[in-house]
């Protein structure tokens, strides 16, 4: 009876000190099919596949592999056992080419590097799959949809029979996802067993055979794709039909231009250009989204706007005033800009760093946080305190160091610092990603109280639903141009697909 | 500069440029194992100092070079031991823990050296003698510099080639060049991060300890305090500029040979100046040539930093 | 009450490994055949008991406390200074130089004056590997360290050179006019002002780094450098400011070297004071306050050992290794980080265990009224 499943799971329950992140998790995956596993963030999938794969051991329940009760102690006995997982963040060494990513690790090699052979059986393989790829690029030079074809690679090679992929789709642009999508049915037509973690319901009714649907640790359903539709399925995902959210946007008249961008172009960390000539008026007591796939110079933008990155030509300026000389404490605290950073761990907080420290962090140059040079941390102690009470952030002490704090909590004492001082302008960068849905609300809220004082907000966020929520006009970006904006209204899935995937408005007319 | 003219100067310069940078090579090499793996070794200076005491005492002891080169790198192995045990197990700053080892091996080769030696200490240690190859060392000039020397010499002609062979055309150098980039990338497809480190830090600390035998076996036959005086700080610098490949370090390691036999000449032939104006110049070459060049290449990303699993 | 009991042994974890490595040296001692309570004992009252062994200490202490302050500065923002010894030489030179080539005016001006050179002549070989490392990013370890042995080498260039005494057995200068020596301490010894003023500066630098916004930027860029630079920090710009003083400070010791003990500049005249530093900070744990301390406790090691190796004939090198455990064990104490929720998890677990003996007992003893 058990044997026709590939893989079961039988109650498994995963433990971080008193957090139960699985909680009798049950799982069958049946051989050769799609299976999705669909669930918000900090559902549990994803500690769920590291148990699959021994990097966390579970403190209840068995996992049967083809009906054989195993214990997975490491990766590489996961992978002996057919398993292949594919991350969400790439297992590339971006200085190797892709035929040395793809022999890393490679059990049985025996003492030389046979790259000429191995290049030889690769190729074999991806005319198998149709997974065409250059063997011999370095893979800092491949776009983002090939690498991930390189990590599928990766796996095939090791003879895998069991493929895993974690949130396969978030890094890549439409137009990829949909051949990243028909690989996923060659795999399967080719016998593979398929577990694919996402959040996106359309690609589970695009490509999926069977669900397992998880919230908050625990499984919520598990039957055929044919046997259910896209709003059942977000209800047991989310506990609630998803319908968009009405923020009861007060209406708030637009004032003067706040920020204008001219023609902006910067490049990236690699030197590469990520701003090709954007241009934007942002006016006070708007939001202006900016959507898009991730990587397509959003970072850079919200960087050279706050003053982070240097642009090569094009000109800012902030209610009239040419900012480009300024650095980014004048910008702070001259233009008073605020910025809440995508990566609120290694830019936002300084981590091992008090509470109170981190409140200080924006204006610890200026009253009440100091009087000429001299720190006061009473005030400041004060300050942090009220912040905590007024923005609900859950924490013992404001002495407790930033790290110990969630991420929901470290985004709110962001919030807090970054709204508190009245700013003009707010840029926010993906401000709830990997938030729970209460805190999501409570920043939403913020901005929204932002935007009725009369700041002019930069949104940016590659979650549309909240985009559409929140924003009075949408810029889409893609490789670095703006393609287009938009109001929410106009905004209907297709066109803003065209448009993230680089069609322009004009293009399409 | 005439010397460079004459036949037998040449050939004595050369030499003596080959001999000084013996050391430093095989430094050199342990740190490019090392940091492709990830670990800055700060300690090759330590390790220098550990392989000569172990070289002096072993040979004293045994009355043989080989007995001294098989303590000298024993002794070397056990400063490795602590490196990573520190740097790798503990997870401590890995430079800390280098310097941390420097200091202990200067004191504690000072102290054992005293007590095991004691009066002996001056005396000449039994140490390796040159070996002419038959027809290579005829060759003129460089026959006689490459071709007229001693067994750790000969070693070092083989270890070179042996480290570049295992770092680009073993799986074992893949593992380690992986890790030393993205570490993340190694463990998912099932390296031991810690186990390669280890080992590399052990070996690294090993080849180090060689250059310190070759400091007593081969070229003073003495043990003296702090006798590494910065040769592995200058490997350090030898391995950046030769981009942490070990062929690219062994050509800085003979320019700094080259620049150290010009200064001890120039102190010969200038007995009127002070000497320590040209005993700075290897430093002051080694200063130089980072400033010129580092700015242009690119360390193992993962360098320096301690990786935890899980950790993102 | 249990957890602030293991929170202390935690605070006190560099009392333990200078402990444990005094142990491991009293094995050391042992295999040279002496008694180590024996060798200890002259070690402590040389250094610490003893009028003019107390005064000895006291010497060392300047230039190793200042040593001290020179690393734990900038390692507070992230860099590790290995050039303190260099600093310290080219302190000593710039001092010297002021000192020997100025006009002759009034100690009171002159004295500042040398005081301002040494820490100039320090401060400057701090800013080039701070600028090096701010604006081109070449590892400072490096460049320190061989900028340390430039430095030995310039000043034994000077002093054995253009600066030379005639006729002097070995490298040194002329001796510097009798009123630039710095006022003595200690009636009868060397011990000079140095210490006083270091002691003072470690205060100073402790005040900083606690209640001012200097010394938040520079924890700031410490623990987060990216942080700090979207916090409006000039990262940069406060890097090199860092090691121009951390390098100040480091100079400052080789100039209370010279006007407060040599009174001349000689070759080789720091034994490593530079290299003690770091032993000195990490004994510290970073905090200039606990600086005094562990620099007082470490000049005590160096000036006992000469006392030891009088009374019971150890060699002195026996102390260079024992501070090397020092480091060793007081690094690997670091990695111990105390997890409130761990040993709160434990102790609990520890009560529960106890409760569940207890009711076992109570159950014997009901079950044998």
């Amino acid at each position: 009876m058990a044997n026709e499943y590939a893989l079961e799971f039988d109650q498994i329950t995963k433990l971080f000190g008193d957090f139960k992140a699985l909680d009798k998790v049950s799982l069958h995956v049946l051989p050769g099919s799609i299976h999705a596993i669909l669930g918000e963030n900090g559902a549990g999938k994803t500690t769920l596949m590291n148990v699959l794969f021994g990097l966390y051991q579970p403190d209840g329940g068995r996992i049967l592999i083809n009906g054989t009760e195993t214990v997975v102690r490491s990766p590489r006995q996961a992978m002996g056992l057919g398993m292949g997982m594919i991350h969400q963040h790439f297992m590339l060494v971006e200085t190797l080419s892709v035929i040395e990513n793809i022999v890393l690790g490679l059990p049985g090699q025996g003492m030389r590097l046979s790259l000429k052979e191995h290049v030889d059986r690769l190729s074999v393989l991806s005319d198998a799959f149709g997974f065409e790829i250059d063997p011999y690029a370095e893979i800092w030079k491949l776009p983002i949809g090939m690498r991930q074809r390189v990590e599928i690679l990766k796996v095939l090679y090791r003879d895998a029979d069991i493929v895993i992929l974690d949130e396969p789709t978030s890094v890549l642009a439409p137009n990829e996802i949909a051949n990243f999508l028909d690989g996923l049915k060659r795999l399967r037509d080719n016998g593979k067993t398929v577990i694919f973690i996402t959040h996106k319901l359309e690609e589970v009714t695009e490509v999926a055979d069977r669900i397992t649907i998880m919230q908050h640790g625990t499984v919520t359903a598990e039957k055929a794709v044919s046997e259910t539709n896209t709003r059942e399925m977000a209800r047991l995902m989310v506990g609630r039909d998803m319908v968009f959210e009405d923020l009861k946007k007060p209406k708030v008249k637009p004032g003067p231009v706040a920020v204008s961008v001219r023609d902006l172009r910067a490049h990236d960390d690699r030197d590469i250009e990520a701003l090709k000539g954007v241009s934007f008026d942002l006016q006070s007591g708007e939001i202006l989204g900016v959507a898009g796939v991730d990587g397509n110079g959003q970072r850079e933008l919200a960087e050279v706007l706050t003053g982070l990155r240097r642009p090569s030509s094009g000109k800012v300026s902030v209610f009239g005033q040419d900012v480009s000389t300024l650095s980014v404490y004048d910008r702070r605290h001259k233009t008073h800009m605020s910025f809440v950073p995508e990566d609120r761990q290694q830019t936002g907080l300084v981590l091992d760093l008090p509470v109170v420290k981190n409140a200080m962090l924006r204006d610890f140059r200026s009253w009440p946080f100091s009087k000429h040079g001299i720190l006061h941390m009473q005030n400041a102690r004060d300050t942090a305190t009220d912040w905590v009470k007024r923005y609900d952030i859950r924490l013992r002490s404001v002495d407790q160091h930033a790290r110990f704090l969630s991420g929901g909590n470290q985004q709110k004492l962001i919030f807090a610092r970054e709204v508190e001082c009245a700013p003009r302008i707010l840029v926010v960068m993906q401000p709830c990603k990997g938030l729970d849905v209460g805190a999501i609300d409570a920043v939403q809220r913020t901005i929204l109280r932002e935007r009725s004082r009369g700041t002019a907000v930069l949104y940016i966020s590659t979650e549309l639903e909240h985009i559409l929520s929140v924003c009075d006009r949408i810029a889409v970006m893609c490789s670095g141009e703006i393609t287009g904006i938009i109001s929410p209204a106009e905004a209907t899935s297709e066109r803003v697909g065209a448009l993230m995937g680089g069609i322009s408005d004009a293009d399409a007319a | 500069m005439d010397f460079l003219l004459d036949t037998q100067a040449l050939t004595d310069f050369l030499s003596t440029s080959l001999r000084l940078s013996i050391p430093i090579i095989f430094a050199a090499v342990g740190g490019v194992l090392a940091e492709r793996a990830g670990v800055f070794n700060i300690s090759l200076e330590g390790c220098i100092l550990a392989g000569a005491f172990g070289a002096a005492v072993g040979a004293f002891l045994s009355g043989t070079p080989v007995g001294g080169l098989f303590l000298g790198i024993a002794v070397a192995a056990c400063a490795g031991m602590i490196l990573a045990g520190l740097a790798v197990g503990l997870g401590i700053n890995q430079l800390v823990a280098g310097i941390a080892i420097n200091i202990l091996m200067i004191g504690m080769t000072s102290y054992l050296a005293r007590l095991i030696l004691g009066a002996d200490a001056t005396s000449t240690l039994p140490g390796f003698h040159p070996i002419a190859i038959p027809g290579l060392s005829a060759i003129p000039v460089l026959g006689p510099v490459l071709f007229k020397q001693d067994f750790l010499t000969y070693l070092m002609y083989v270890t070179v080639p042996l480290a570049w062979w295992l770092l680009y055309k073993t799986p074992w150098g893949l593992n380690i060049r992986a890790i030393g980039d993205f570490p993340v990338a190694a463990d998912s497809a099932g390296i031991s991060v810690p186990g390669v480190r280890v080992a590399c830090v052990m070996a690294s600390c090993m080849l180090a300890g060689l250059g310190g035998c070759y400091l007593v076996l081969s070229q003073v036959f003495v043990f003296t305090e702090h006798m590494s005086a910065g040769k592995g700080f200058i490997a350090l610098a030898a391995l950046i500029l030769g981009r942490w490949n070990p062929v690219g370090a062994l050509l800085a390691c003979v320019f700094f040979g080259l620049t150290d036999a010009l200064q001890l000449r120039l102190q010969f032939n200038s007995p009127e100046v002070p000497y320590q104006l040209f005993s700075m110049v290897p430093f002051v070459a080694s200063f130089l040539a980072l400033v010129l060049f580092a700015g242009k290449v690119r360390p193992p990303s993962a360098i320096g930093k301690k990786y935890v699993r899980g950790g993102k | 009450m249990m957890l602030d009991a293991i929170r202390t042994l935690y605070i006190l974890r560099p009392v333990w490994a200078v402990l444990l490595a005094l142990f491991v040296g009293a094995g050391l001692i042992a295999v040279a055949g002496v008694n180590p309570l024996d060798a200890y004992q002259a070690l402590f009252t040389g250094a610490f008991i003893d009028y003019y062994g107390l005064a000895g200490t006291l010497v060392k202490t300047s230039p190793i406390l200042l040593a001290g302050l020179a690393v734990i500065i900038p390692l507070r923002a992230g860099l590790l200074n290995i050039g303190a010894e260099g600093q310290i030489y080219m302190g000593g030179l710039f001092s010297v130089l002021a000192a020997l080539l100025l006009p002759a005016m009034p100690g009171f001006i002159h004295i500042p004056l040398c005081i301002l050179a040494g820490a100039l002549g320090g401060g400057l070989w701090g800013l080039i590997p701070g600028y090096l490392k701010a604006y081109r990013g070449i590892n400072e370890v490096i460049i320190t360290i061989l900028l340390n042995f430039i430095a030995i080498n310039i000043v034994s260039y000077v002093a054995g050179g253009p600066l030379m005494q005639e006729g002097a057995p070995y490298p040194y200068s002329n001796e510097i006019g009798e009123h630039l020596w710095l006022p003595w301490i200690m009636p009868g010894t060397d011990a000079h002002a140095g210490v006083v003023f270091a002691l003072i500066l470690a205060i100073a630098t402790y005040l900083t780094f606690r209640f001012t916004t200097v010394g938040f930027a520079l924890d700031t860029i410490g623990h987060n450098p990216q942080g700090a630079r979207y916090a409006g920090i000039k990262v940069r710009r406060t890097l090199v400011i860092t090691m121009f003083a951390a390098g100040a400070i480091g100079g400052l010791a080789g100039t209370f070297e010279v006007l407060g003990l040599k009174y001349r500049l000689y070759h080789l005249f720091s034994p490593g004071y530079g290299f003690d530093g770091i032993v000195v900070a990490f004994l510290a744990l970073l905090n200039p306050i606990l600086a005094p301390l562990s620099a007082f406790f470490l000049s005590g090691l160096k000036a006992g050992a000469l006392v030891m190796q009088r009374a019971v004939g150890l060699e002195t090198t026996v102390i260079e290794a024992i501070q090397g455990l020092v480091i060793i064990f007081v690094a690997a104490s670091l990695a111990f980080t105390y997890n409130r929720s761990y040993w709160t998890a434990f102790l609990k677990r520890r009560r529960m265990l106890d409760d569940t003996l207890d009711e076992l007992e109570a159950n014997r003893a009901g079950r044998q009224p």
